[in-house]
């Protein structure tokens, strides 16, 4: 199975049904494959905080959620991951593509992969890096674990990973 | 008509509705004229009233209200290009225009000034967007939550605030018992 579909069967397994995203080059397969497929209803937002207010409501309307982003946009969503994901006990699976790391051809991508990490942990979201294509075998394990505590938790899928995927 | 003027036009048939409100007064307000575990209370994240709304309207298929302001709309515009492209019929958003930020003393908001609410979301592609007086919402509202399509409804009200006490629920405690309305 390809990396892509794995991450989708187990988005699938976990009764994920209502995703939002903005798109990054490591995540136009996947994203691709989530429109491909039928149980998912895929709202792309225009910044991602506004996409953690869609799956807030979509979470509260009895649809489990998550959002795929890239590590870019973390500084944006952290009002809106601490004042309504997190104050009000929500989980939220966030698929990010971990840009700047080793293999990254964009130099400004670097600037805030070196910040990816503390950010995330200063918020205390559960944080899980995704180097090699095996990997992905944990992502069952980490949505069944953010579902049961309730949490934001990243995903973290560096350039490595997605290489692998090819 | 100021903003708590609004509301308490609207309390009498929005009790048993899935009501989302915004950030500050337009929650304290609620909370304070009409207490309701159908009530879903903002405590904070000012901008996503729209977008929570939406989700919850997307996710299952009881009718959604959201009292949202000008100033948190202007804070997450893109919300209207998010709303026009995923109509969905049980989706009212009601957005209080009282060209300020109310909750924070009244300084002028830019659609207290050059910008057209009204125009925005049209020109992000929503289509049925009405703009009305203060003394009109509620039967605006109403005639929301009577039809079958995607209502946008932005009131002109003056801006002016009442003295009401901040919310003491737990955030967790309003989550629990909104979401059990939800699933009734
Ligand atoms: C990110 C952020 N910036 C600023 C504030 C302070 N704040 C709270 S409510 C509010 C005004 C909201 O104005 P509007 O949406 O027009 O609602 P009104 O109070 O006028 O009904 C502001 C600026 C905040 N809570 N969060
Ligand atoms: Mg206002």
């Amino acid at each position: 199975m390809s990396i892509n579909d794995q991450i989708v069967a187990d988005f699938v397994k976990n009764k994920i049904e209502f995703i939002t995203s903005v798109p990054c080059k490591q995540l136009a397969g996947v994203l691709n494959q989530i429109d491909a497929t039928d149980s998912f209803t895929h709202v792309p937002c225009n910044r991602e905080d506004e996409g953690i207010g869609l799956c807030a409501g979509a979470t509260m309307g009895g649809k489990r959620s998550a959002i795929i982003m890239q590590n870019t946009a973390i500084g944006v969503t952290i009002n809106a991951l601490v004042t309504l994901t997190q104050f009000y006990r929500m989980p939220l699976p966030m698929l990010i593509s971990y840009r700047g790391e080793v293999g990254e051809p964009v130099a400004c991508q670097v600037e805030m992969a070196v910040h990816t990490k503390d950010l995330l942990n200063q918020l205390r979201i559960p944080t899980y890096h995704f180097h090699h294509k095996d990997d992905v075998n944990e992502l069952d394990g980490i949505l069944n674990h953010c579902f049961m505590s309730r949490k934001p938790v990243a995903i973290l899928t560096d350039a490595t990973f997605w290489k692998g995927a090819e | 008509m100021i903003r708590s003027d609004v509301i308490k036009t609207l309390v009498p048939f929005i009790s048993d509705k899935l009501v989302v409100t915004n950030i500050g007064l337009p929650s304290q307000e609620m909370h304070l004229i009409d207490d309701q575990p159908s009530n879903f209370y903002m405590l904070g994240t000012m901008g996503l009233a729209s977008s929570i709304g939406l989700g919850l309207a997307l996710a299952q298929d009881k009718k959604v209200l959201v009292i949202d302001g000008d100033g948190s709309v202007l804070m997450n515009f893109g919300t209207f290009p998010t709303i026009a492209n995923n109509p969905a019929k049980n989706y009212i958003l009601l957005i209080i225009d009282n060209g300020s930020y109310g909750s924070t003393g009244d300084q002028i908001t830019y659609s207290g000034k050059k910008t057209n609410m009204t125009e925005v979301a049209r020109a992000c592609g929503c289509e049925n967007v009405i703009e009305c007086s203060a003394e009109e919402t509620a039967d605006v509202v109403k005639a929301a939550f009577e039809s079958d399509e995607m209502t946008i409804i932005i009131s002109k009200c003056e801006s002016g605030n009442i003295k009401v006490p901040v919310i003491e629920h737990d955030p967790v405690m309003i989550k629990e018992r909104f979401m059990k309305e939800v699933a009734k």
